[in-house]
């Protein structure tokens, strides 16, 4: 408990949840600061249930993309997938190459408006930092642990499960971690096609000249982003080798 | 003649139509210590490679205690050989004790068997095991990593033990002191052995069978003293090396050969298993003639003069 007190990551989270909940109490606030706008705090939705929405998006999206960012590296860094180990990279870069706005404009016409976009569009820009990552870990692992490995007898899956994926889980959850924080970001403008996110109230305030909607928004995105940053430096402290904590 | 313990004939590798290794035969007796010695790039990594078929090899047989080795399922015949090699492999994130049950636990032993197998292995290999079963391998100095590495390759028992360049990477004095527990545990387990190695002293010192590979072949195998006395070639005679011959020969000869039993002499008493070339520093280093000698229990059987050396 001690170590938790002393984390950034409480503090700012017990702020992150105290301005979610208590943001219409700051009313009176942005009033004085904004006169001519009303109602000074963003009230089409709760920042709640934005924020839920924002979450499960990102959820949804981060957790696919890191899946399948790990299914495809392993497959890249097996004899059998040498062929693709390239193609895999030359893709997920592609993917991060093409501006997210652009993939949800492309995604609406096949999907719609709303969430399903927005999703596929997360995924497909998540996908580039959890590949390259979970690559390089795979490939950093020595290759005289590779070849003890195997040459005691473990099946190549018993390779990949006790040596390769373990030593390389530092490395692949940097990667996801740079995946879901540039997701909560990016989610918000998700918005612009219809899903409910952190960014709807930034979207309706650059819309309708309204500043203090767009700081309201902007201000808890930033928030939720650093705050899941630091949970993911946690984690990762965590997952370091026992003997090195 | 009992049936050599592996048998390869016509065993030939290349790698992108270059010949690695070519038509090699080769027989070890069960309970040899066969030493692969040959300069770099002679094949021998890659002959000790194919026996538990890390490298597949293109053509030729290879039997295995008279079995097929090329037949059973690759995993099943690795778990049956144990494997030593120069960067130890040891998996920096298991402890030394999870390292060392490796081979045991692929072969789903009971835990209790793995444990009480794991903790004889550190006690076999001079480790105690209150100290070391819980570090990890990052904390423990380079000839203890290979200690357990040799203890983990021991693990499930396996009637055969293959040893790439084992010691090339640690420094000469633990490197001597690896070598005489390697020497031990032959003796005191009886296993077959194949170690590679392009180190002559370590070869002549561990060996009871060498083969001299060059180019892919065995040139020569046999005895470390035929090897010294007799070689086949100029390769294996430039190779061995001309030069402090003497010195060589003293090397491969052991102490029991020449003592003479119920003899008295002072001093510290010398083990029957040594070679001549201890016998003579000791006695260089004590400014004696004469040593006593005991067998490895401390019983004094006889002792040994410097001319017995020369006879």
């Amino acid at each position: 408990m001690r170590i938790a007190l002393k984390t950034p990551a409480l503090w700012l989270g017990l702020l992150f949840v105290t301005l979610l909940t208590g943001m219409p109490g700051l009313s009176p606030v942005f009033g004085w600061a904004f006169p001519r706008v009303r109602p000074a705090v963003f009230d089409r939705a709760g920042f709640v249930e934005l924020f839920l929405s924002h979450l499960g998006l990102v959820a949804a999206a981060s957790t696919a993309a890191a899946l399948a960012g790990v299914a495809a590296a392993v497959f890249a860094t097996r004899p059998a997938g040498r062929d693709f180990r390239t193609i895999a990279a030359l893709l997920a870069a592609a993917g991060q190459t093409f501006p997210p706005a652009a993939v949800l404009a492309l995604a609406v016409p096949a999907l719609g408006f709303g969430a399903r976009p927005t999703v596929v569009a997360l995924f497909v820009y998540g996908l580039l930092p959890v590949v390259e990552n979970a690559i390089a870990g795979i490939e950093g692992v020595p290759e005289g642990l590779r070849e003890a490995a195997q040459g005691m007898g473990m099946t190549p899956w018993q390779v990949l499960r006790r040596v390769e994926l373990p030593l390389a889980a530092p490395v692949i959850l940097a990667g996801v971690r740079v995946s879901v924080t540039v997701a909560i970001g990016t989610a918000t403008i998700g918005s612009t096609v219809g899903a409910l996110t952190l960014g709807t109230p930034i979207f309706d305030g650059l819309a309708g000249n309204k500043l203090p909607y767009v700081l309201q928004g902007a201000v808890l995105v930033a928030l939720f982003a650093v705050v899941t940053d630091l949970l993911f430096a946690v984690l990762a402290r965590r997952l370091q080798p026992a003997d090195r904590r | 003649m009992s049936e050599p313990m592996i048998e390869l004939r016509g065993v030939s590798k290349s790698y992108n139509g270059r010949a690695v290794v070519g038509d090699l035969t080769l027989a070890v007796p069960r309970g040899a210590l066969c030493v692969l010695l040959g300069p770099s790039g002679c094949g021998k990594s890659t002959t000790l490679r194919m026996i538990n078929r890390l490298v597949p090899c293109d053509g030729g047989t290879i039997r295995i205690d008279g079995e097929d080795a090329l037949r059973p399922p690759v995993e099943a015949l690795r778990r049956r050989i144990g494997y030593v090699i120069q960067s130890t492999g040891l998996f920096p994130h298991w402890r030394v004790d999870d390292n060392i049950a490796t081979v045991p636990r692929l072969l789903h032993w009971p835990e209790p068997r793995v444990r009480a197998r794991v903790h004889e292995l550190l006690e076999m290999l001079r480790l105690d095991p209150r100290i070391y079963a819980g570090k990890y391998p990052h904390q423990l100095s380079g000839g203890e990593q290979q200690r357990v590495g040799v203890a983990r390759a021991l693990a499930a028992d396996p009637e055969l033990l293959l040893m790439d360049e084992p010691f090339a990477a640690v420094d000469p004095v633990t490197r001597d002191a690896l070598q005489a527990e390697i020497a031990r545990i032959h003796e005191a387990t009886g296993k077959t052995i194949v170690f590679v190695t392009h180190d002559i002293a370590e070869a002549l010192r561990l060996a009871t069978m060498i083969a001299v590979m060059d180019r892919g072949r065995v040139v020569q195998s046999g005895t470390p003293l035929d090897i010294v006395e007799r070689p086949a070639s100029d390769f294996v005679r430039d190779f061995v090396g001309v030069q402090g011959l003497g010195l060589k020969l003293l090397a491969v000869r052991r102490v029991r050969d020449r003592l003479q039993t119920g003899e008295q002499a002072d001093g510290e008493p010398i083990d029957a298993g040594a070679t001549l070339a201890e016998a003579l520093a000791a006695m260089v280093a004590r400014r004696v003639g004469r040593l006593a000698v005991a067998e490895g229990d401390g019983r004094v059987v006889g002792a040994i003069a410097l001319g017995d050396l020369v006879r």
